[in-house]
């Protein structure tokens, strides 16, 4: 997995690729919660994910929950493939933010 | 023309031979298991499938042949490469296998405590997902003495799955439950394999289930494989002891109780 911030217009945007899996879920929660903890919005870039596991999926949860509480927005960016899969089969595409541009996260902050 | 893709073996065994003494268990298995499908076993009683499901799991040394798991050669493995093997590997035993002093959600999360660093929220949520997948999540805080056979079941199910294995073995998930019941968990059993990579092994003599959730189906007879194909390919399998399994099994399942009388009191032909 690889993770990098790139601070954008009023929001962080975190890219992701690779596997996420629980050897990196912990660096991936920590990321999340670090960025949430400054008071920015988030968007995590999914589109380079080929697989994310229910720990990577709980980190979002957890990021997304915090995000909330501290009214703050929080989306996921491009999910496709496996990683929409376990979201549609857990449920949690009914919950998350999707979108399939920055733009159109940046025009709801 | 297009190519198809070859289909990854998870597991490769080999002239498996099993004794117990001086009976002859398993005798000479030779089974690949592809990558991300679902494979039932099947057999009658007495045909060597919990001994092949021990093997696989090295819970049993075979008397000889090699089984691979995921590229590594289990037979000869070192403890420690062992141990990281079974973290790949999630099993859904008959009976549930559940802690009785431990309630659902704790159940579940053991595996997570026991082998992970991971932190105390992102085991609650994973148990929760998990618990959610099989229908349980409103349960979480039973003991396993208050939950019924289907519910047992889920259970077993969600702790197999917590670690997100790659490969996943279910031991006879349809056995005690209703047909209701076992439908829903045979749809659970497919979801998985399409949503979360999974191969899944599953060990049954149920054949409304063999046939709905198979990719790929082997028969066992006394010890040794009698076919291996697909489900249609099973269906029209000229071996006599196959055929003999499916037909038995079909009258175990399908029994007209008046029809049944009359033939036992001798009022039928």
């Amino acid at each position: 997995m690889e993770c990098s911030i790139k601070p954008e217009a009023g929001y962080d945007l975190l890219q992701l690729s690779g596997e996420v899996d629980m050897h990196f879920s912990p660096e991936l929660r920590e990321t999340i919660l670090e960025r949430i903890k400054a008071g920015n919005p988030l968007l995590i870039d999914m589109g380079n994910v080929s697989y994310i596991d229910s720990s990577g999926i709980a980190s979002l949860v957890e990021g997304y929950q915090t995000a909330k509480t501290a009214n703050l927005a929080f989306g996921l960016l491009n999910i496709s493939g496996a990683a929409m899969q376990v979201l549609t089969l857990t449920r949690l595409d009914k919950i998350f933010s999707l979108y399939t541009s920055a733009e159109q996260f940046r025009q709801e902050l | 023309m297009t190519e198809i893709p070859a289909v990854e073996n998870a597991i490769t065994i080999r002239d498996l031979v099993v004794d117990y003494g001086t009976r002859r268990i398993l005798d000479g298995i030779n089974l690949d298991i592809p990558a991300g499908q679902i494979m039932v076993i099947m057999g009658g009683s007495g045909a060597g499938k919990s001994t092949l499901l021990r093997c696989i799991l090295g819970l049993k040394k075979p008397t000889s042949g090699s089984i691979n798991i995921l590229g590594t050669e289990v037979n000869g493995v070192r403890a420690r490469d062992m141990h990281a093997l079974r973290k790949q590997m999630g099993v859904a035993f008959q009976g549930g296998a559940l802690f009785s002093s431990m309630s659902v959600a704790e159940n579940i999360q053991l595996p997570l405590r026991e082998h992970t660093r991971l932190d105390e929220t992102t085991i609650e949520i994973m148990t929760r997902i998990k618990l959610d997948m099989v229908n349980m999540l409103p349960h979480e805080h039973l003991m396993p003495a208050e939950l019924s056979g289907g519910m047992t079941k889920r259970t077993a199910l969600a702790r197999a799955i917590i670690m997100d294995p790659k490969l996943l073995f279910f031991d006879e998930p349809s056995s005690g439950l209703d047909p209701s019941t076992s439908a829903e968990l045979d749809e659970l059993i497919i979801m998985l394999k399409n949503s979360m990579r999974m191969t899944i092994i599953v060990i049954t003599h149920e054949l409304d289930s063999v046939f709905k959730i198979a990719d790929h189906i082997a028969v066992i007879g006394e010890g040794r494989i009698l076919e291996t194909g697909t489900p249609e390919q099973i269906r029209a399998s000229t071996n006599l002891e196959v055929q003999d399994l499916l037909h038995r099994k079909a009258r175990e399942t399908v029994v007209d109780a008046d029809a049944h009388l009359r033939r036992l009191v001798g009022e039928e032909e």
